[in-house]
Parts: structure tokens; sequence; C-alpha cells
């Protein structure tokens, strides 16, 4: 018995193993939902559109969920740029809101690009946040930076600073969290593509230029 | 305390060891599986380690081989304890490869992400221990099951 008996235990830590693995992956594995019919982002802008950069009229839609402190999301944007102008007119981006509680600043942010979006200049302010997010993020007075990017991007800087402080701009971003909530995301950034959620395995260059293409391949068939 | 009895004890808190080793690369690995580690919103300490570059070997998780590895330690610690002496020729080696991959990892944390993430601090120390008792081995051969 005893000559059999390591066999046993090693075949019973593997099967805790695999099952404590897949009991957690299972728990832990994003289960965000396609965004519905009556969610979806509408070609021209309407009251509380979200801020849409590139054709508005273009058969792939990249929606993201973003937080401004968070240095993935800063990546993305910097990856986001050369996306846009790769696939220039057949691609559109849309930002939403998704400050996350565990980044301090990053509500203040989201606050910073609505109230500049306020003035035409969302995402001016969203490229400057995530260009300069390794400073702000850092800052203990993050506020006189946000002021100082808004006039650097040429905004009001007094109505810039009432706006921050307004209702428009918390309702807004509420607005996005709770939606971005009721699809279940957890992290950010998430994205989708025309509506349906990148798998997580596909969040790099390559897997996303795979899932725009797959897209525009199935619009063209349409 | 014979030499046998003793180089047994240490098969047993090696094999006991490489399961708290395995348990954390279990961790890690469903984190990288499910896409945790290359955003933000699971564990802060590790995103900035475990969604870098240096944390996927071939797209593969480096959590993935460390699984593996702790396995493999803990398989063969464990058939080491009931004497199977050709368990200790693998073993050896294994903690070895695990150790060297283990200095690696620290070098890219402390050089070249400047960030450390404490699961793989814990993974470390694990492995160090590991090799501890595999250096605290008496030499000399083991009582054999053929």
């Amino acid at each position: 018995m005893k000559r059999y008996l390591p066999f046993v235990i090693v075949a019973l830590v593997a099967l805790a193993t695999i099952g404590s693995g897949a009991m957690l992956y299972r728990a832990r594995r994003p289960h965000v939902l396609s965004i519905p019919e009556n969610k979806t982002v509408s070609a021209k802008g309407d009251a509380g559109a979200p801020h849409i950069r590139g054709n508005p009229d273009a058969p792939v839609t990249l929606e993201e969920y973003g937080d401004f402190q968070c240095p993935p999301c800063g990546m993305f944007a910097t990856f986001l740029g050369q996306l846009e102008n790769e696939y220039d007119s057949r691609l559109r981006v849309v930002f939403r809101n998704f400050p996350l509680t565990m980044h301090e600043h990053a509500r203040e942010a989201a606050l910073a690009a609505e109230a500049a979006g306020l003035q035409g200049r969302f995402w001016e302010m969203h490229d400057v946040l995530y260009r300069e997010q390794e400073t702000w993020s850092k800052a203990p007075n993050v506020r006189e930076l946000f002021e100082s990017y808004a006039g650097t991007i040429g905004l009001d800087v007094d109505k810039f600073k009432k706006d921050m402080d307004g209702e428009q701009v918390k309702a807004r971003v509420e607005a996005d969290r709770q939606r971005g909530q009721s699809l279940g995301i957890q992290i950010t950034p998430t994205l989708f593509i025309n509506n349906q959620p990148l798998d997580p395995k596909d969040k790099n260059p390559e897997g996303i230029r795979a899932e725009i293409n797959a897209a525009l391949e199935k619009k063209s068939q349409t | 305390m014979t030499v046998s009895r003793f180089r047994t004890i240490i098969y047993i808190v090696a094999a006991i060891v490489s399961l708290a080793g395995l348990a954390d690369a279990t961790y890690l690995s469903v984190q990288a599986l499910t896409g945790e580690t290359l955003g933000c919103g699971g564990s802060p300490d590790c995103f900035r380690v475990l969604g870098s570059p240096y944390a996927r070997i071939g797209g593969i998780p480096v959590a993935l081989f460390g699984l593996v590895a702790y396995f493999s330690a803990f398989s063969f610690a464990t058939f080491a304890a009931f004497g199977y002496a050709r368990a200790r020729i693998f073993l050896i080696p294994t903690i070895g490869a695990m150790f060297l991959g283990t200095l690696w990892l620290l070098y890219v944390q402390a050089f070249l992400l400047h960030a450390y993430c404490r699961f793989c601090l814990f993974s470390a120390a694990t492995t160090f221990l590991l090799a501890g008792l595999v250096i605290a081995l008496p030499a000399g051969r083991d009582r054999s099951i053929s």
C-alpha cells in the first residue's frame, strides 16, 4: 500500500489544483455583457451623447470604458492613436468613464474631462490626462494640474473650475459608471467592438486589430 | 535521528513548501488567464508586473510555468519522501531551475520594472526555501524503492 501512497497523494493534489483553479477561474472571469440594441451609440449626437472621435458613420465602433488613472488605460490610449490612424474613417471611438475607487484621483480626472467636454474639448483633455498620467497621479493637489491642463488646451479656466464642481459633470460620470456596471464591467480598460465585449485574451494590439478586421469583414458582408 | 529519517523530513517539508508555492502559482495563473492582470481593478500590486511583457513567454503566462514547476517539485519531493531514490535526481535540477528563474524574475522586478508583486515575492521566498532545503539534504544515497 505504501508503495502506491505517493501516487495517490500526487493525483489528489493534481485534482485539487485543477479543481480549485477551475473554480477560481469561473468566479473571477469577468462576465461582461454585449451592449443591448437600445443602448447602442447613435451616429448622430443627442443630449448626453457619449464622446465620439472619428467618422460618426464608421462601420466599426470601439467603445472603451476607461479610468484616467489606470496605467493600462494610459498604454491603450497611445495604441488607440495608432489604431485611429490605421483605420481612419472605418473606425469611430467612444469613451465612457469608469473611474475605479482604487485610484485616488480617477473620479476627479473624469470630472475634469467632462468639464472640458462642456467646452467641446473632451478629447483634448482625454489625451492630456493620459499623456500626463504619471505626473498628476502622484501629485498632492491634482486640481491645480487639471486647471493648468485646461489652460493649455485653450479652455476658459474659470468656467472649467465651476463646471468641475457642477452637478452636470458628476451626473454624467455617474451615468457612465452605472451603465458600465449594468454591463458587468469590473476592470479597465474594458473594450467593446461593435457592441461585443472584447475577450480579455485579445486585449493586446494583435487581438484588437484582429477583432476590428473581423468586424469590418462582417459589415462588408451585410 | 538517523540521516535517512532527517532526509525524509526534509522531503516532507519540501513537499509542503511546494504546495504553498503551487497555491500561489495557481492564483497567479488564474489572474493571468482571466485577463485581470491586463487591466486595473484586480490586484493593484500585480498588474504592473504581471501585465508587463516579461510576464509571458511565447504568449504563455510565466505563472503557468511556475504552476508546473511547483507541481513537479511537490511530486518529486513526495516520491522522495516515500523512498523513491530516482525522484531526488529530478528534484534537485527542478529546484535549481526554479531558483535561476526566480533570480531572473526578481531582477526584472527590481531593475527593469521597478515594481514588485507581493504574490511573486511570496513565490520567490518559497523557491529560496526549497533551494535551502535541497542544500540542507545530507549527502549519500537514499534508501530506495525501485
